[in-house]
């Protein structure tokens, strides 16, 4: 039976669009990706969160790995990630940064002295500026900077050990290399 | 047609969250680059449009860069370098989105041309062959 | 127990499906009644079973058991007992349920309609409904069961997400599943007319009412959604062209694109094949709309959890089906054809055209919608299409259209236009484009071309519709139902038009830094920070800002935004506060504490934006009266004659 062209087409063009599905399916929808994965981390220096006098920055950890957790005492998250981090702090492998975005000083360190500090320092960004140049969007967000200064991980949401086991431990280096 | 639809999308309502400008043209541009970028916390609103923080934020990074004098290209890097292409609410215009920017184009005039043909075909049957003019689909 | 008793019938279900879908298909291939007999009886038992299953799961939320995974996930012991039934279909597996329950009422439905219509074809459409039915149970007890239970069960529930928590959930979901899924109908149909190789046109009769009834609730469920989107997400947005609300937009263009080809067919059995095509396409359009909303290959705000293991089953279901389907349009629709013809300004032209602007516009949504997709794909980067591209892009085909509509509706069939019907032609539009110039003066004080062309489009529209029941009363013609509900959701669009030019042309946005009694003025209105106080609901706490409105000091309205943080945690939301009116909406929304007493507060003026909404009533209204026209009341009769059927393979 001869078929003429033109009433092919659309179960042609159908089939062509479940060929995109299929590769689409299995590219990793979902989650927005970062940009700044395998990219130098953003460099910064702020005034430590609780002495203004002190600053904090990308400089004071150069050539090691180190985490830089984003959180504000305005969200909720980080709330229920704290318990998670003051582990990973008592492990000892890699030290915690916290980036304080658009928070109230005093507010934090309350929060600190209450619920423990997991930070071997804590930046303060009140507007926001290093956040973004982070591409922050929704605390908590917590990335690992390898010793090359690059960003290795990035997780958006509140950690939680497993989520450290799987997808940080492996990138850390190992212990008594670089630290 | 279309200058007259861009000349809309510029024009579109006031959306002044603080007037940043004193200089109309360079508020207008500043209103389009806000609502060309997209509200990441919300992500169903543009910056423009949102009320959360973040979004006043990156409207504020808009309005220092463009005191600058980035051009909009720079300012669309500016976003993309660390919020992804996600970002951007217009896409490029790119050798990639050629066939997204000359679509409007080629499928309304592709759909013209098809019922022309058919139109004519079925205006000269009409017109040679009186009879099929009678011809109905209906229930007896 | 329940849960289980809900599991087990839409087991029973599904048996039944493949009943229905086994025999009326074989029984209808084979000429066997009693074969074709059981398939009808299976769709009553499908539909019993279905609603069972649907009502366990209800009982289930409505007596906050926890033990069920799905009820945990998604309610909670303080959510008050209307929102608790409208989280069943809050979610996935839910939801499901709900498309489910939908098809086996819209196949009870046809099945007890169709009892004039010959036995062999009522079975093939009752069968490929089946078939249809068989997919989506199928998912459900394989990969999206709502009855999964959740041992140890949990104290408490996570709770709804507060953004559905309002009555516009409860309905718009039932509503637009309800248009999505009668969609089928048509489908069935034109499947049926393509496995028979029939050659008549009848079957466009049988399809169009039932085609009218569920375009008709997506009019109305598409409309219900933006509504909601403007009040509960507190940003005054009414359409953001997401891929999911583009979801729901493609198949209601190709299903208005149907209507309009199937009236052409059912006169003058024209464009059968095209026809057949369209009805195949608005079910699909429906189906990719679910794949694409569950499957996580597009990011959007609405999609529901996404899971590699559920995309490749609707990808494989949407193969199916809709490979299916166009491989039959491939190998019988060529054999369609028809000698009629007509003159250019005839009313098939019109319509033909309506066709060709009407999918040119799914065609750019669809290309819009799917581009990131096939970026990513081919590896050429990651594309965003957003607003910028579709609001612009979506005028070129539309601007014609509504010129066009003005001038189609008046068309004879098979002849052009009259000569007189010129001339009133032309005087209307002088009157629109009048009429816009002046709304754009009186109104808004500016007269802009792209807000001039939006107002005289709207008032073409309304005026062109208005014209037509004017004259045929006056020469005392009748007035029949069809044409009564052409004329109403005609004229619906043209006001729909006329509020979206309104908004986007004239609306205007500000945020303010207010503390208490301070004041800031926009469009003329003054909004004063009144007051500020703590709320408590069900199950949120939160604070409430009284905005006291007032134009050249007349007290108009005292708006009531809340900030409201949920107990079950998450992001603050924000209820607006909007007094509607027939010429704009005043809106105010809490934005974020600045300290010192101030807040941050957006105002809003939205000028004519009821008359979307109201518009998109008018559309569905108008769809109602035409559905009821006598011609379709009539019971159905085939005779031999135009039966017609190719000769088997």
């Amino acid at each position: 039976m001869k078929l003429p062209s033109r009433f092919i087409l659309p179960a042609a063009a159908f089939a062509v669009l479940v060929a995109f599905f299929v590769i689409g399916l299995q590219r990793d929808p979902g989650t927005i990706p970062s940009p700044l994965i395998g990219r130098s981390a953003p460099a910064f220096s702020l005034e430590s969160l609780g002495d203004p006098a002190w600053r904090v920055g990308t400089a004071d950890f150069a050539g090691r790995a180190w985490l830089l957790n984003v959180w504000a005492t305005w969200c909720a998250g980080c709330r229920d990630e704290h318990e998670a981090l003051l582990a990973i702090a008592r492990e000892n492998r890699v030290p915690i940064v916290g980036l304080n975005w658009r928070d109230d000083r005093s507010l934090a360190l309350g929060w600190l002295a209450q619920l423990g500090n997991p930070y071997a320092s804590v930046a303060y960004d009140p507007e926001g500026r290093t956040a973004i140049d982070w591409g922050v969007y929704g605390a908590p967000e917590t990335f690992l900077v390898g010793a090359d200064g690059r960003v290795l991980v990035k997780h958006i949401g509140p950690l939680t050990l497993d989520v450290w086991q799987r997808k940080f431990v492996p990138l850390l280096p190992s212990p008594g290399e670089g630290t | 047609m279309l200058a007259a639809a861009l000349f809309f999308a510029v024009a579109a309502g006031a959306v002044d969250t603080g007037q940043r400008f004193d200089d109309q043209a360079q508020q207008a541009r500043y209103e389009r680059l806000i609502r060309d970028l997209r509200c990441l916390v919300c992500r169903s609103e543009s910056i423009a449009d949102s009320n959360a923080t973040l979004a006043a934020d990156l409207r504020r990074e808009v309005e220092r860069l463009m005191r600058e004098g980035k051009s909009d290209a720079e300012i669309h890097a500016f976003m993309t370098e660390r919020y992804g292409d996600f970002v951007l609410l217009r896409p490029p215009v790119a050798p990639r989105t050629w066939l997204l920017w000359a679509a409007p184009a080629l499928f309304l005039v592709g759909g013209l041309a098809a019922v022309v043909v058919v139109i004519r075909r079925r205006a000269l049957a009409a017109r040679d062959n009186p009879s099929s003019l009678d011809e109905e689909a209906g229930e007896p | 127990m329940i849960p289980e008793l809900g599991h087990f019938a839409l087991i029973l279900a599904l048996l039944l499906s493949a009943t229905q879908g086994g025999f009326s298909l074989g029984g209808a291939a084979r000429g066997n009644h009693a074969w074709m007999a059981a398939g009808r009886s299976a769709v009553v038992g499908q539909f019993v079973f279905t609603a069972v299953a649907f009502a366990a799961l209800a009982w289930s939320f409505a007596e906050r058991d926890f033990s069920v995974l799905y009820v945990a996930a998604n309610s909670n012991s303080q959510l008050p007992l209307f929102y608790r039934i409208a989280a069943v279909w809050g979610a996935h597996e839910g939801s499901l349920l709900l498309w489910s329950l939908c098809l086996a009422g819209w196949t009870l439905a046809v099945t007890a309609a169709s009892a004039s219509l010959d036995a062999p074809f009522r079975s093939r459409v009752i069968g490929i409904l089946g078939l249809i039915s068989i997919g989506f149970q199928l998912f459900m007890l394989t990969t999206s069961n709502p009855f999964d239970r959740l041992m140890p069960a949990a104290a408490e529930g996570q709770d709804l997400n507060p953004l559905l928590q309002d009555f516009a959930l409860a309905v718009h979901p039932p509503i637009l599943y309800f248009g999505y899924v009668g969609f089928s109908v048509a489908f069935a149909f034109a499947c049926a007319t393509l496995l028979e190789g029939r050659l008549d046109a009848a079957w466009a009769r049988w399809t169009r009412p039932w085609t009218l009834a569920a375009w008709l609730f997506l009019t109305i469920g598409i409309a219900l959604g933006s509504w909601w989107a403007y009040y509960e997400l507190g940003w005054g947005g009414w359409w953001f062209w997401d891929p999911v609300e583009n979801a729901s937009f493609m198949p209601w263009l190709a299903g208005t694109a149907l209507i309009h080809s199937l009236a052409v067919t059912e006169k003058r059995g024209l464009f059968k094949s095209w026809t057949l095509l369209l009805a195949v396409s608005a079910f699909s359009l429906s189906l990719l709309g679910t794949f694409l909303v569950r499957s996580g290959v597009l990011i959007s705000v609405h999609a529901f959890a996404t899971d590699p293991a559920r995309g490749i089953f609707i990808l494989a279901f949407l193969t199916v089906v809709i490979g299916g389907a166009l491989a039959l349009f491939a190998w019988r629709a060529p054999r369609l054809n028809s000698a009629a013809g007509f003159e250019v300004t005839s009313r098939e032209s019109f319509l033909l055209f309506n066709n060709a602007f009407l999918v040119a516009a799914l065609s750019l949504i669809l290309l819009g919608t799917l581009y990131p997709l096939f970026m990513d794909a081919l590896e050429l980067g990651k594309v965003s299409v957003g607003p910028p591209y579709f609001d612009l892009v979506f005028l070129v085909p539309m601007i014609p259209l509504l010129a066009l509509l003005g001038v189609g509706m008046h068309a004879a069939w098979k002849r052009g236009l009259l000569g007189s019907m010129r001339v009133r032609l032309v005087v209307v539009a002088a009157g629109s484009l009048a009429g816009a110039l002046i709304i754009g003066a009186a109104a808004y004080g500016d007269i802009r071309p792209m807000s001039t062309v939006g107002f005289a489009l709207g008032l073409w529209v309304m005026l062109s519709s208005a014209l037509i029941p004017v004259m045929r009363l006056r020469s005392r013609q009748p007035l029949p139902a069809a044409v009564v509900g052409m004329v109403v959701a005609h004229f619906g669009i043209g006001l729909a038009t006329l509020g979206i030019t309104g908004v986007q042309s004239f609306k205007i946005e500000k945020d303010f830094a207010l503390g208490i009694g301070e004041a800031a003025t926009i469009a003329g209105y003054e909004f004063k920070f009144a007051a500020l106080r703590d709320v408590r609901g069900p199950n949120y706490v939160g604070v409430e800002a009284d905005i006291v409105v007032s134009r050249a000091a007349v007290p108009v309205t005292v708006l009531k935004p809340q900030k409201r943080l949920y107990n079950s945690g998450g992001n603050p939301l924000s209820e607006a506060g909007i007094e509607v009116g027939a010429a704009r909406d005043l809106f105010a929304a809490l934005g974020d504490e600045l300290g010192q007493g101030r807040w941050s507060v957006r105002l809003q003026y939205k000028p004519l934006i009821r008359c979307i909404w109201l518009g998109a009533i008018l559309v569905a209204l108008g769809g109602l009266i035409a559905a009821f026209d006598r011609r379709y009341r009539a019971p159905v009769t085939s005779t031999a004659g135009d039966r017609a059927v190719a000769p088997a393979r």
